[in-house]
């Protein structure tokens, strides 16, 4: 008998890591994320990727997308996925990179565990949803 | 499973995963505990048997409350005394409380911006949560992520919420000591603090105290801080009435004025800080302090600790009972369907209530006897 109605809703953590300030594209995303019912937890600008990880740990979401235009994605996606292990929240962690990626690197990444890469023009509506069908069953 | 059980053996039974959760968290692993608080926040299968398993472990934190119109700089302010609590070797726990979209519950968690000071300390444990519940439910899991945090080990936890309606006064009343944020230049913000959010405010802070009219604001606050001595004193001892004679030094007569502490009533402190710089706010620790000092040494943290508890019994069952009815009413065609009936006269609302609730009566009765 299920008394109380569960109330789940999928988290999410837009990140914009290192040296890079463009944020419009992190904060078009985060909006229309919400506007899908997401919960969004916007990281601010210039994170380390250690407090990308604080901050996924901490905040326990299912989605963590990575915004990255500065080309520095190689270095610094590997160091939040390292880190995510640290903590073993790295399995039940849907891990997505938005902005400028090039294909040899794209393949790498998800070699890592990047699950999914979105570059410039792609419809608000496919990131939405390939998060709704990835996000990852918790038991 | 959640919900009553029929043979009224009432201590939620533990799963084996969650049996485990529990004991990491004890352990100390972050990850367990950011897993614990979203099982509350889901209000998911099995959470109650977790809180209640960490009940017995909680009681060590000082919780204290921060409520504030929008903007007033609550989410610095919170970030700057994280800060100066690890400063003293203080490990520190927040929950930050955003509105959601009434329409798609989606909701944008924007607090965490703030916590600049902190980022990469991982002994400041941050979680947002947005007021994803109906009524009650919000304070509910709030008061629960604290549990969990206070279990953890946190020796302060910082709860943070937009002083905006009775929800979020409810949230901010499950802390020990509430703060209230004010910024200068604000007459008309004063003024609809009188509101309810007056009442519950044990230390006033003017943030932004570098701005004009600050000096103004801080004058306006002591005034209406020493007004509050008269009319809403009564007030507020009626509202939490029922605890009042548990007190032995509590004067039987009900006159307003004495039903309270008498001389060790606490004063609100009003206080400036400048949030961005950091300024003031040792001295808004400080009060925290005394304030924390106080409620042991008058023994009000008890009352004060009973009355949360009552309100968490009543909370609970009024939510476990309405859900029951709620199933009732699904048994009966759903609540559109009722309340068609009831546009086309064939019944009317008090007629349906008492047909729902009926069964339910009646196995209370059963029971009882």
């Amino acid at each position: 008998m299920s008394v109380e109605q569960e109330e789940r809703a999928i988290r999410c953590l837009v990140a914009k890591v290192g040296l890079d300030g463009h944020d419009r594209g992190a904060h078009v995303i985060a909006r229309a994320f919400r506007d899908a019912g997401f919960e969004v937890v916007y990281s601010g600008l210039h994170r380390a990727p250690e407090d990308i990880v604080q901050a996924a740990v901490q905040e326990d979401v299912d989605v963590l997308g990575i915004s990255i235009l500065s080309g520095a994605h190689n270095t610094l996606v590997p160091k939040v996925i390292e880190g995510l292990k640290e903590y073993d929240a790295f399995e039940d962690t849907l891990i997505l990179v938005g902005g400028i990626i090039p294909d040899d690197d794209e393949d790498e990444l998800k070699e890592l565990g990047v699950a999914e890469v979105f570059g410039p023009g792609t419809p608000m509506e496919e990131t939405i949803e390939f998060i709704r069908n990835n996000v990852p069953e918790r038991a | 499973m959640d919900g009553p059980q029929r043979d009224g053996s009432a201590t939620p039974e533990l799963g084996d995963r969650d049996a485990e959760l529990v004991e990491e968290l004890l352990a100390g692993s972050h990850r367990a505990l950011a897993r614990v608080i979203t099982r509350i926040e889901d209000r998911a299968a099995g959470h109650r048997a977790i809180v209640s398993a960490l009940h017995e472990h909680t009681g060590g934190a000082d919780v204290i409350g921060i409520t504030g119109s929008p903007g007033a700089g609550k989410s610095t302010l919170v970030d700057k005394l994280a800060a100066a609590y690890r400063e003293r070797g203080d490990t520190v726990g927040v929950v930050a409380v955003d509105p959601s979209s009434p329409y798609t519950g989606g909701a944008v968690l924007g607090d965490r911006i703030r916590m600049g000071s902190n980022v990469g300390d991982m002994d400041v444990f941050f979680r947002s949560m947005s007021a994803r519940g109906q009524l009650g439910g919000l304070s509910m899991a709030t008061a629960d992520a604290v549990k969990a945090l206070d279990a953890f080990g946190k020796d302060v936890v910082v709860i943070e919420t937009v002083g905006a309606g009775q929800n979020e006064v409810d949230v901010v009343r499950t802390a020990d000591t509430v703060a209230v944020l004010v910024q200068p230049g604000s007459g008309d913000d004063v003024q609809t603090l009188k509101a309810g959010i007056l009442e519950i405010g044990d230390v006033f802070v003017v943030n932004k105290a570098d701005m004009d009219g600050a000096e103004r604001t801080l004058a306006e606050l002591e005034e209406m801080v020493h007004r509050r001595e008269g009319p809403t004193k009564g007030l507020e001892t009626g509202h939490h009435g029922f605890d009042a004679p548990e007190h032995p030094d509590d004067p039987v007569d009900s006159d307003a004025s004495t039903t309270d502490e008498g001389p060790r009533e606490w004063t609100p402190e009003v206080l400036r800080t400048v949030a961005n710089t950091g300024e003031g706010v040792d001295e808004l620790i400080a009060a925290f302090d005394d304030h924390a000092a106080h409620l042991r040494e008058s023994g009000e943290i008890e009352a004060t600790k009973r009355r949360r508890y009552a309100e968490e019994i009543r909370t609970l069952v009024r939510s476990d009972v309405g859900a029951l009815a709620a199933d009732e009413i699904e048994r009966r065609g759903g609540v559109d369907q009722l309340a068609e009936a009831v546009r086309r006269r064939e019944t009317d609302p008090y007629s349906v209530a008492a047909e729902v609730v009926a069964p339910i009566v009646d196995c209370v009765e059963t029971s009882r006897e």
